[in-house]
């Protein structure tokens, strides 16, 4: 007789057999059998946070590190509630993740009994897919079905809800794990339709003024490389959005900077003025765009997206093209390569040129003459001493911003933050995930005394499974990006956005087990970060107090045109 | 410009309110929603009128055929098509008078009763919306209309061309 298993220990059998390695979650009522599973093995290992969010941000911080599916557990109710921010968070960016939610016994679903709520309901506008388990034995093919989901096609979250009954350990099946996931709806376009791959080519070889314009595609596909490719055969400019930073390095000579609301104002003229945009697994966000009504008038924009919902849904595209980037990129790659016709070195001299006199104007130089410790030279200092080799974690603000503006992302996974959603609370937990995945490599958490106080407690679990992350806080005793649009927006009434009665950081930092390092000048900072960056055994926590009155620049003028910035205070480019 | 979608889904729990989740979700409006297996039990269908322009409703098709459950969806307002909604009406028959208008114009219209009580009779019509709401008009002019129920509208494309999986 095969041997025969538990639901949960389906559940666990089921994992095991889709590699995975870590688990993010918290136990409750409702879950404590499927944990009671977990505890009897060794192959998966389940990090306890503090916090459900917590948790999904960590799953969701593994897998942009890894490019495999993150996996969250969380108990029925309030825990499956908890993990909604992480969920919509991993829905705006395309991320795999699996969240496992418990769920009262079958027979009380619907009774409002204890710790029950409508989770597959309450999440379905941000999941990529849910499912409903209901017996014991549909397990692996659910499991196997929502992992699949969560990775092919365009990314993104799945979440399977597991009654209570279905997990009883007195219960037991068969494993079968399903060798091929086949589901008849469900077929996401692989290869770029040939007339549109030759229309698209026709119009890169025929362009004056060409932009490449990457987004978060080019990392979730792992097709950095061919990117680079393609830009270097063609000599092309090109820009990458917030989350396509790292797509092509920071520093290759090809790259305009990030485009869009706090972009460069090169990246962003060259968008302007473009006559062909080839835009690579980006979706025209808002933040990119500004105006839509007067976005890059006179380009002919090539759309390549694996979503064909994201192809002119803001921005009518003149030539999309839908499919996999891979195979997309290599399938432009050789029409270009095989056609006769070659673009215009000539033409791309002038456009060369006119990008080089934009890049002049050195947009993302500050003034740090002043006393205070202005932020961008912190993230400067944190690329030097880092060699810009760690993984940058962000949270939500202008330290974000500036950590994507001042540290040049030489690879793809490098830059961690939550670009759609814009959550706070992200960075700390999503630097934990990372850690997990490469614990023998720097892993920053850059992070403003607004955002990091918004999961705070997972310095808890930090201690536990020693994340020693590098958490650099840019304090400036105010939400920053609040109080700058205050100050711009709204006649500098800085409504709600000064943070009073902060708590001692570095106290906390060393209440939590951890080690705390306070900044007040200028003159303390070089030091501070090598004892920061020296230590590799602690988690350390910079509290870094900086310029509050400083703004991120350059920055779109509301409801302008692409190329439409503040470059400084008062000062139009 | 109105729009009719025919959808065929799995016949799965949840998958019709992610349908209407979505249309939600975006502000687009529903007209009507009727749903149904088919002769493939495992499949559903759904036939929505919604209104829009053609960004919008090409939007709106393009993000039902991104739901996993969802097999096939197709805009049969861009082709040859027969729709039809079924109407019950309750309505006031009281006396020979009135009871002999209503009839006149269930025949006229090609209705037919269904059921009567003593003061009542319930009519019953399957036809395009135009038809249905003459026919709602013209029993409104000869007595009072109790109570109406419509199905909202099912819709198939002409000629030997299909929707199937």
């Amino acid at each position: 007789m095969n041997e025969q298993y538990n639901g949960s220990q389906l559940v666990v059998k089921a994992l095991q057999a889709l590699d995975v390695k870590y688990i993010f979650g918290y136990p409750g009522g409702s879950v404590l059998d499927l944990y009671d599973a977990l505890f009897q093995q060794s192959e998966i290992e389940h990090i306890l946070v503090r916090h459900e969010q917590a948790a999904t941000h960590m799953a969701d911080g593994f897998a942009r590190s890894t490019g495999e599916v993150g996996v969250v557990l969380a108990t029925s109710g309030p825990g499956a509630t908890n993990c909604v921010t992480g969920i919509a968070t991993a829905y705006m960016d395309s991320i795999p993740m699996v969240v496992l939610s418990g769920q009262v016994p079958s027979n009380l679903i619907g009774d409002d009994a204890f710790q029950e709520t409508d989770i597959v309901g309450c999440s379905r506008p941000i999941v990529k897919h849910s499912f409903n388990c209901r017996h014991a034995e549909e397990i692996p093919t659910v499991l196997a079905k929502a992992f699949f989901l969560a990775k092919s096609g365009r990314p993104g979250p799945v979440v399977v809800e597991l009654p209570k009954d279905i997990l009883n350990p007195a219960q037991f099946f068969d494993f079968k794990m399903p060798e091929n996931i086949e589901m008849r709806t469900y077929n996401p376009n692989v290869k770029g339709h040939p007339k549109q791959i030759k229309k698209a080519v026709s119009a890169i070889l025929g362009a004056k003024k060409l932009v490449v314009y990457s987004g978060g595609g080019i990392v979730l596909s792992n097709t950095s490389l061919q990117l680079t490719q393609l830009v270097e055969s063609l000599n092309a400019p090109c820009t990458n959005t917030l989350m396509g930073l790292g797509g092509l390095s920071g520093t290759h000579p090809n790259f305009l900077g990030m485009l869009g609301m706090h972009g460069t104002l090169e990246a962003n003229k060259a968008m302007a003025n473009a006559d062909v945009i080839l835009a690579l697994g980006a979706r025209f966000d808002d933040r990119v765009t500004n105006n839509v009504q007067k976005f890059c008038p006179d380009a002919t924009i090539v759309h390549v997206d694996v979503d064909p919902t994201s192809i002119s849904k803001t921005v009518k595209a003149h030539i999309p093209v839908v499919g996999c980037l891979a195979t997309v990129l290599e399938q432009l790659q050789s029409a270009i390569d095989a056609s006769k016709d070659r673009i215009d070195r000539s033409a791309q001299e002038d456009w060369w040129y006119q990008i080089t006199k934009w890049r002049e104007q050195n947009c993302l130089s500050f003034d740090a003459s002043g006393e205070k410790i202005k932020p961008q030279e912190v993230i400067r200092k944190v690329y030097d001493i880092t060699n810009g080799e760690a993984y940058v974690c962000s949270d939500v603000g202008q330290h974000q911003m500036f950590a994507a503006q001042h540290y040049p992302f030489k690879n793809p996974r490098q830059w961690i933050n939550s670009g759609g959603l814009g959550t706070m609370g992200f960075g700390l937990p999503a630097a934990m995930g990372v850690k997990v995945a490469f614990p023998s490599s720097e892993v920053i958490c850059v992070t403003g005394d607004g955002s990091i106080q918004m999961n705070i407690q997972e310095l808890s679990t930090c201690l536990q499974y020693g994340l020693n992350v590098k958490i650099v806080s840019l304090n400036n005793r105010s939400l920053g990006m609040v109080r700058q649009w205050q100050d711009m927006l709204y006649g500098g009434r800085h409504a709600s956005s000064y943070m009073e009665s902060l708590p001692d950081f570095v106290k906390l930092a060393e209440a939590y087990g951890h080690v705390g390092i306070k900044v007040d000048t200028r003159d303390q900072l070089d030091e501070a970060l090598e004892r920061a960056f020296s230590i590799n055994d602690r988690l350390v926590f910079l509290d870094i107090c900086v310029d509050e009155s400083e703004h991120v620049y350059p920055m779109h003028i509301k409801l302008g045109s692409v190329d439409e910035m503040w470059l400084k205070k008062g000062v139009k480019a | 410009m109105k729009r009719i979608l025919a959808i065929l889904l799995e016949n799965e729990p949840g998958a019709l309110s992610r349908i209407v989740g979505l249309f939600s979700q975006r502000a687009y409006n529903i007209d009507s929603l009727t749903v149904g297996t088919t002769d493939d039990q495992t499949l559903s269908r759904i036939t929505i009128t919604t209104h829009g322009d053609d960004r919008v409703v090409e939007q709106i098709t393009k993000q039902v055929n991104k739901l996993v459950d969802v097999l096939k969806v197709l805009d049969l307002t861009e082709m040859q098509h027969i729709e039809r909604e079924l109407l019950l009406v309750k309505v006031y028959a009281r006396d020979e008078q009135s009871r002999a208008a209503v009839t006149r114009v269930c025949d006229v219209f090609q209705g037919s009763i269904i059921d009567m009580g003593k003061q009542s009779y319930t009519l019953q019509m399957v036809s395009g919306k135009d038809k249905i709401e003459s026919f709602l008009d013209m029993l409104r002019h000869e007595t009072d209309l109790i109570e109406v129920v419509r199905s909202g509208t099912v819709g198939i494309g002409r000629g030997d061309k299909a929707l199937r999986s």
